[in-house]
């Protein structure tokens, strides 16, 4: 799907109806999180596993 | 009763050098410091900074009405004195201490160091915010603010001063540092995001303890912000609401960094003391979300004001500390958890007695300021949402977005959430970068409701908020600078040309110092014996 149906379907649905807004919401966000996912290996870090275990703390607060 | 307060927001990071996995990070925490100190000196006017002072400190005062002797307290607990990169645990020198009273050396600022090798660890910063080591982590501890979305928005700036830093210490050879606002790294380490909220001396502790229990216990549902794993070293691949939930053992208790308590007893003010407490709450998450930050200081404060008017719920839970971690492990939300007498309640119908509270009491005293109608509105509408169902609160709530996130990216590829990528993307959700946060990625889409745009979250990196002291702080420091040569919550020092002696400003009161009261000083220009003469006359 085009950069413009994702648009025009925003739109369509983004009618001021209070009771409707809800559902508005979560249909623009599981399209925008697939934008998300379509992009995220160039987003996150190479080798998750190696990146993950180095990732160590000291204590605080 | 209202949802406005004086509060301040402190915030932990955690730090890695990735070129270098072993780095000690203590000394990666200085460099971040440093290199904002460095920074600070390189551009001049606009983002000034200080030492801070340490006179005024007194961590191991309990709000019960006692005091722990220093050498019975965990080294970690020594938080008035300012440490070292000698040593692991922190040795303590004088140097700071010294410029408490009147015999620090005059000229001894932060622009004349005499020593190259004197790294700056800890400092007051033009926007009447304090930055900082603290243990192993950079800290940056906001400006005092008195609305929930001023809290928002200087804890916002405290990201970008995060940034600015570690972009300074990068370019002073420190390496790539990344800098992560979360709690936990899932190897048996917590660091903490406190909240700090002014209180009357005279409401009593036991009363806090008994109406911020439940609600401290509850909160989580609209601020968690999510974490895959359970336990201090995060085993398994489970999502749960908190990142800090399961770092807790204690119901009350003065330590922070170990056996942590839902409320913790900390009787250090920094104001007077006769008037005020300082409420330390150690048990938050940190947030990147600007919704649920404003909903985690928001209700707090309405909370706090109804326990100070004597009309919070009576809900006493059985097991505060189970009830926490149960509520955590639980992202349907269904989980209820027992009251003392056998009832039991969810996290949604607790925080709804709280809101009902609230209600109640805000209609009969017509508390109607913009403030607290936001928050009592956005209250109800995130439990009614969380209550139909909690993954529609995705654009407000920190964990359901990451949550929300990590669900598509397992259904896409058909794992499970004990992919690598998804540990990598719990930990990345956090990362400070703004092209490679996941919340900030999301953000950028349009996926998170957002208060302020960068612009004005890069604004309150450089100045204050108008109506506390932290105006006068914030202000004094981009204007005066090189005669500062020290600074805490509640005290300025200042070296004069040609005095002999330290002139200490002292700022007991939080909500002295405003724009409205001192802004004329700034207004005029004047040179700084006419400044100093002039703010005297403000006592």
């Amino acid at each position: 799907m085009t950069q413009e149906n994702f648009s025009a379907r925003r739109e369509n649905q983004a009618q001021p109806v209070e009771a409707e807004q809800v559902q508005v919401n979560t249909a623009g966000t599981s399209a925008g999180v697939d934008d998300l996912l379509d992009e995220i290996d160039s987003v996150l870090e190479s080798n998750a596993e190696e990146f993950v275990r180095g990732f160590i703390q000291k204590g605080g607060q | 009763m209202s949802a406005r307060r004086l509060v301040g927001l402190e915030t932990e990071y955690g730090i890695i050098r990735p070129s270098m996995p072993k780095a000690n990070s203590t000394v990666l925490s200085a460099q971040i410091v440093d290199g904002y100190a460095q920074l600070v000196r390189d551009t001049g006017s606009a983002t000034r900074a200080a030492r801070w002072d340490y006179a005024d400190e007194s961590p191991l005062n309990d709000a019960r009405g006692h005091s722990v002797p220093r050498e019975e307290a965990h080294p970690s607990q020594l938080t008035d004195s300012e440490p070292t990169l000698e040593s692991e645990n922190q040795v303590w020198t004088a140097e700071s201490i010294a410029l408490d009273g009147n015999d620090a050396r005059v000229g001894a600022t932060l622009y004349q160091e005499n020593d190259a090798t004197d790294v700056v660890m800890n400092m007051v910063l033009g926007n009447g915010a304090r930055l900082y080591v603290d243990h192993a982590h950079p800290e940056y501890s906001s400006p005092e603010v008195t609305s929930p979305r001023d809290a928002v928005l200087w804890d916002q700036a405290g990201d970008q001063v995060m940034r600015r830093a570690a972009a300074s210490a990068a370019s002073l050879g420190s390496g790539e540092l990344l800098l992560y606002k979360n709690n936990t790294d899932n190897k048996s380490v917590s660091y903490g995001s406190h909240e700090n909220y002014l209180i009357p001396r005279d409401v009593q502790f036991s009363r806090l303890v008994d109406g911020l229990t439940a609600f401290f216990v509850t909160r989580q549902i609209f601020c968690g912000a999510g974490r895959v794993g359970r336990g201090m070293l995060g085993r398994g691949a489970e999502f749960q609401i908190s990142q800090r939930a399961d770092f807790f053992e204690a119901e009350v208790g003065l330590e922070t960094t170990v056996n942590r308590p839902i409320i913790n007893t900390r009787d250090e003010p920094h104001a007077n003391w006769d008037k005020y407490r300082r409420l330390h709450v150690i048990i938050g998450d940190a947030n990147l979300g600007q919704i649920s930050t404003l909903l985690r200081v928001g209700t707090t404060n309405l909370v706090l004001s109804l326990i100070e008017a004597g009309m919070s719920p009576k809900l006493e839970l059985a097991d505060p500390v189970s009830a926490l971690q149960q509520i955590s492990h639980d992202p349907t939300l269904q989980t209820s958890v027992p009251l003392h007498g056998g009832r039991r309640m969810t996290a949604i119908e607790i925080q709804r007695s709280y809101l009902e509270a609230a209600e109640t009491y805000c209609a009969q005293r017509g508390a109607t300021d913009p403030d607290t109608s936001e928050i009592l509105q956005r209250w109800r509408a995130i439990l009614d949402t969380l209550e139909q169902d909690p993954m529609q609160a995705a654009g407000q709530v920190d964990w359901v977005a990451k949550y929300s996130l990590m669900k598509s990216f397992t259904e896409r590829h058909g794992v499970g959430l004990d992919d690598p990528r998804i540990a990598l993307m719990d930990l990345q959700w956090a990362d400070l970068r703004l092209d490679k946060g996941l919340y900030y990625r999301m953000a950028a889409r349009g996926l998170m409701e957002t208060l302020f745009s960068q612009e004005e979250i890069n604004a309150a990196a450089d100045n204050p908020p108008h109506d506390t002291r932290a105006y006068l702080r914030g202000m004094t420091l981009q204007r005066y600078a090189p005669y500062v040569v020290a600074a805490n919550w509640d005290a300025l020092s200042f070296s004069v040309p040609g005095a002999r002696k330290i002139s200490r400003f002292h700022m007991p009161e939080p909500l002295a110092g405003s724009r409205a009261q001192v802004g004329e000083l700034f207004d005029a220009q004047l040179e700084i014996n006419e400044f100093i003469d002039q703010l005297a006359q403000h006592r």
